[in-house]
């Protein structure tokens, strides 16, 4: 299917700039989106290949609706279809954050702009706790509330009473995760 | 210097946040306003206020836009590369590989224990808007927004452009 024409690119383009425009929520929230157009307008994947593209994407870090659109216009359009996507998706909501904060911070000293910016930040507060309760509930889900909230006691040890930086926490355990024995289950990857 | 600054505080992030953008905002934010100091939690808050009412991503709004205020173009390309480029250049090298261990317990384990670290920075971060709120638009007019957004975003589920609209329509009437 790999179709580096000029009619493929385009199609790649449009396709992902609908999807950048359409996915409010983070990317996360985009992958509905990107399934419509990949899988359903445009057959680029099946539906099989694309929740194995998920899963893959979800085995690493970083954003998912970067990595999704770069993976799939490399198959459809090698390279250039590859920056394409990515771009689409991506650029024009750049634009719009730098243009319109540009604004919003000359004018700063401006007493109801200045206002304008502190009422935003209860309503950020309230969206952050809303995502610390997701990844809460799945930790709990996944590792059960007593293991989640050991780590979590842990970590917060480490990050904020030793000053230890977030990195070296999270990639130890990552490590960990990589390098400790399985003992549970069974291991299916060979 | 200041692009590979930018770069690295990209870079950390999204090499080890796993569970897509959201995740890997408190971790911007450890770079960004902690370890670099290039925005107070004043003006981190009002781009994650606007990046979260526009569509696209949020871990490359925020890469572009701190990228774009600390070296301009220049640097809103490097912030971008450092988020995109490394997890990608993964994801299409190693595709073999991956597929193979997609399944794996080790793989799956990887997201699940960091998790509630996530969780935690996302926690503390919450705890930082707070103080932050307080401090600049008082503990009254912080609590009114913060229990009216609340109910609009979590009872009439409320799409968040409008919840930071009318947040910025009460911020520019009643603490200017």
């Amino acid at each position: 299917m790999t179709t580096s024409t000029g009619k493929g690119l385009a199609d790649l383009f449009w396709a992902f700039t609908r999807i950048g425009l359409l996915g409010f929520g983070g990317g996360p929230a985009m992958i509905p989106l990107i399934r419509q157009e990949v899988v359903k307008r445009h057959h680029w994947l099946d539906d099989d290949e694309f929740a194995d593209i998920l899963a893959i994407g979800n085995t690493l870090p970083g954003p998912i609706a970067t990595k999704m659109p770069g993976y799939i216009g490399y198959r459809v359009g090698g390279i250039g279809g590859c920056i394409i996507a990515v771009a689409a998706v991506i650029l024009p909501m750049i634009a719009a954050m730098i243009a319109m904060l540009g604004i919003f911070s000359r004018y700063r000293d401006v007493a109801w702009i200045r206002g304008m910016g502190q009422a935003v930040v209860p309503v950020v507060m309230v969206m952050m706790a809303q995502l610390t309760l997701d990844f809460w509930n799945k930790s709990q889900l996944a590792l059960g509330w007593l293991v989640s909230l050991v780590m979590v006691v842990v970590a917060g040890g480490l990050i904020y009473v030793l000053g230890v930086h977030p990195g070296w926490v999270i990639g130890a355990l990552l490590v960990a995760a990589l390098l400790r024995p399985v003992t549970l289950g069974k291991e299916t990857s060979r | 210097m200041i692009y590979w600054e930018l770069f690295l505080a990209f870079f950390i992030p999204n090499i080890i946040g796993y569970g897509g953008g959201p995740a890997i905002i408190p971790l911007i934010e450890t770079e960004v306003v902690g370890r670099y100091g290039w925005m107070n939690a004043q003006e981190f808050a009002e781009t994650l206020a606007l990046g979260n009412a526009l569509p696209s991503p949020i871990a490359t709004k925020m890469a572009g836009y701190v990228g774009y205020d600390v070296a301009g173009m220049g640097g809103a390309a490097v912030a971008v590369f450092a988020t995109v480029v490394p997890s990608l250049l993964l994801m299409l090298g190693a595709l073999g590989l991956l597929y193979r261990h997609r399944e794996s317990p080790r793989v799956k384990r990887m997201s699940q224990w960091v998790r509630p670290v996530i969780a935690l920075m996302m926690a503390w971060l919450t705890l930082g808007f707070l103080m932050e709120g307080i401090e600049g638009a008082g503990i009254v007019h912080t609590l009114l927004i913060a229990i009216a957004s609340a109910i609009a975003l979590l009872r009439f589920k409320t799409h968040p452009a409008f919840v930071v609209m009318a947040a910025l329509i009460y911020g520019g009437l009643f603490l200017g």
